[in-house]
């Protein structure tokens, strides 16, 4: 494995150079920016940075009326209050009115851990991809985090871009094509289809080298857009293979896995099995002993990939 | 002697007369309009009707012919629900036809219930859910200043709506980046869906907060033309402050049985009721 960065810095730093090539960005940052390092675009471009305070809400309006005058506002602050403090305006004023904001959660998932369970943000996806407009984008490295960064900045709509505060090793190179949309197959495989966003892709493709040895192949997608779900690879996938099993450090209800069986009920009748975390509160710890402790590992994914390969 | 004459009928008394006639003329064309369709606001339309007539008939630097124009005022209706008086002024100013006003509220129509800045030309920000408006305005005004342009952002704000907490984040905000181009306007009709102001979630000394929020405050008559103006051009003479103009309004202005009435706040008019609010509003030549 190579060395692992943190998706903020790979963000802060993607935010900075991308101010470097596009005044119209602006950055909002409800506080937290030395933890969401939208600082780093903030040092460098003072006059087009906005702390409001804590005050999520009113920063996501704020946003909403500057996108209104030809800029592009990033939100930044935790994921668990973009989603719960500014819904409203999200809803109403960002994504009703069409307007081209990117709503930058970090700390996703369970990844600010040890802050418990009112930190960790498991019904984002959920509710993202249900408002009507939104594009919704989970990644997982640092390359593509750069990437998507960019990518969303080019889209002209409003966007969720799910971060994460887990450092992650860089599965990607500099060549890496990068479209919103589209699904990445990065790993063939021909026995049964793990499809897989943000840190969990990690973990498919351990749990898929492990099933190499034991003589299962197993595919695995990074679906860094969640929505509009990549229709086309989930149903390839479906046909050319037995199943599919879902990961994301989300609850198992509405985020990818509830994404990617609405598409497989009504077009290929393979097994999808969801895994996620259950609809339970979760508990503060150490990062990988949570997403061990609520099903997230390697291993539960190996086993449910063995269990599809067997039986399915 | 002509000149004299002349000399005594001022500019000014020429625009206040035609927009008193123009808040007439939308007073009557929102009863009827409400009554036609069975839904909407009345109460809150009828309060707010002289300050918005005063800021598109007098104010607000738009073209109807191009509402997207890069340097124009913005106005954003805070208190959504009285988008049938906003859409009337829309539409007597050309954003879109009359004959729509008809549609409000219908299925296949661009006149949503709340203001949809998406379908309809000349609306601002996608409001209703109270105190997003104020929000979006502060928004808009750190553009202005970012980019040193000169436009105007003005806000409507109804009294229940600043019951909402993001409203004394946005006054925050407006403060904190010194929002001298934002203006908000306090429809303060004192009464909400529910009741009294007073009843439901008294606010105690209104401009005393809006002033402990570092904005300069105003206080006007919210039906008097003449008034509001003045209070506008005290706004524009504000240095590194936002301003809130405190106007005092009556909920269901000039329909006296309205007038005051919570239950006036979104109820249907009824065959009767729609007669005598005609008729107080001098409307006899309207069907019902």
């Amino acid at each position: 494995m190579n060395v692992k960065v943190a998706i903020r810095d790979a963000y802060g730093m993607a935010l900075k150079e991308l101010g470097g090539r596009n005044p119209d960005v602006v950055v909002l940052d409800a506080d937290v920016s030395n933890s969401s390092k939208s600082i780093l675009f903030g040092k460098e471009y003072p006059e087009r940075f906005y702390n409001v305070g804590v005050a999520e809400a009113n920063m996501a309006g704020m946003a909403a009326g500057m996108s209104t005058t030809g800029k592009i506002p990033f939100v930044n602050t935790f994921a668990a209050f973009m989603l719960l403090r500014a819904a409203d305006p999200i809803r109403s004023l960002a994504c009703y009115g069409n307007l081209n904001v990117k709503f930058a959660g970090t700390y996703a998932g369970l990844s600010d851990s040890y802050d418990g369970a009112t930190h960790h943000t498991l019904t984002d996806i959920a509710f993202m991809r249900a408002v009507p407009r939104m594009t919704v984008v989970s990644v997982c490295d640092p390359v593509e985090t750069k990437k998507a960064v960019d990518a969303i900045a080019e889209y002209d709509g409003p966007v969720y871009l799910r971060l994460s505060r887990a450092a992650m090793p860089t599965i990607f190179d500099e060549g890496y094509d990068f479209t919103l949309g589209k699904g990445a197959v990065v790993k063939e495989g021909t026995d049964v289809t793990v499809i897989a966003t943000g840190y969990m892709v990690h973990k498919a493709l351990e749990a898929a080298e492990q099933l190499e040895d034991v003589g299962i192949s197993v595919r695995v997608v990074n679906m860094h857009t969640i929505k509009p779900l990549d229709k086309e690879l989930v149903v390839r996938c479906a046909r050319e293979t037995k199943g599919i099993v879902t990961v994301e450090e989300h609850s198992i209800y509405g985020g990818l896995g509830s994404a990617v069986a609405e598409v497989v009920g009504s077009t290929a009748r393979v097994p999808v099995e969801i895994i996620g975390v259950q609809d339970t509160f979760t508990e503060s710890g150490d990062y990988e002993t949570l997403l061990e402790k609520y099903g997230l590992s390697a291993e539960a994914i190996r086993q449910k990939v063995l269990q599809m390969a067997r039986y399915a | 002697m002509m000149q004299a004459v002349l000399n005594d009928i001022k500019m000014d008394d020429i625009k206040t007369s035609y927009m008193e006639a123009k808040c007439l003329e939308f007073r009557r064309e929102l009863i009827q309009l409400l009554h036609g369709i069975q839904t909407g606001h009345p109460g809150g339309s009828l309060s707010v009707m002289e300050i918005l007539v005063k800021l598109y008939y007098d104010r607000l630097r738009i073209d109807p012919a191009n509402p997207q124009w890069e340097d124009r005022d913005r106005f954003i209706l805070g208190k959504g629900h009285a988008a049938p008086a906003l859409y009337m002024i829309l539409a007597d100013l050309g954003f879109f036809d009359k004959e729509e006003l008809k549609t409000l509220r219908q299925a296949n129509s661009r006149l949503q219930g709340h203001p949809c800045a998406v379908k309809t030309p000349g609306i601002e920000a996608s409001t209703g859910p109270l105190g997003l408006g104020i929000s979006f305005g502060v928004g808009v005004a750190c553009s202005a200043k970012q980019d040193k342009k000169s436009y105007k952002t003005y806000v409507v704000l109804g009294d229940g709506e600043i019951q909402e907490g993001i409203v004394w984040e946005a006054a925050m905000a407006a403060s904190k980046f010194k929002l001298d181009n934002l203006v908000a306007i306090l429809d303060n009709n004192g009464v909400q869906l529910d009741g009294t102001v007073e009843e439901i979630l008294p606010m105690g000394d209104i401009s005393a907060k809006w002033e402990a929020f570092g904005w300069h405050v105003i206080e006007a008559d919210g039906h008097d033309l003449d008034d509001l103006d003045r209070a506008l051009s005290e706004a524009d003479w504000v240095v590194g402050k936002p301003v809130l103009i405190n106007a005092k309004t009556v909920k269901g202005k000039g329909v006296s049985f309205m007038e005051g009435k919570n239950i006036w706040h979104g109820k249907p008019i009824d065959k009767q009721e729609f007669s005598l609010a005609m008729e107080e509003l001098g409307g006899f030549d309207y069907e019902c």
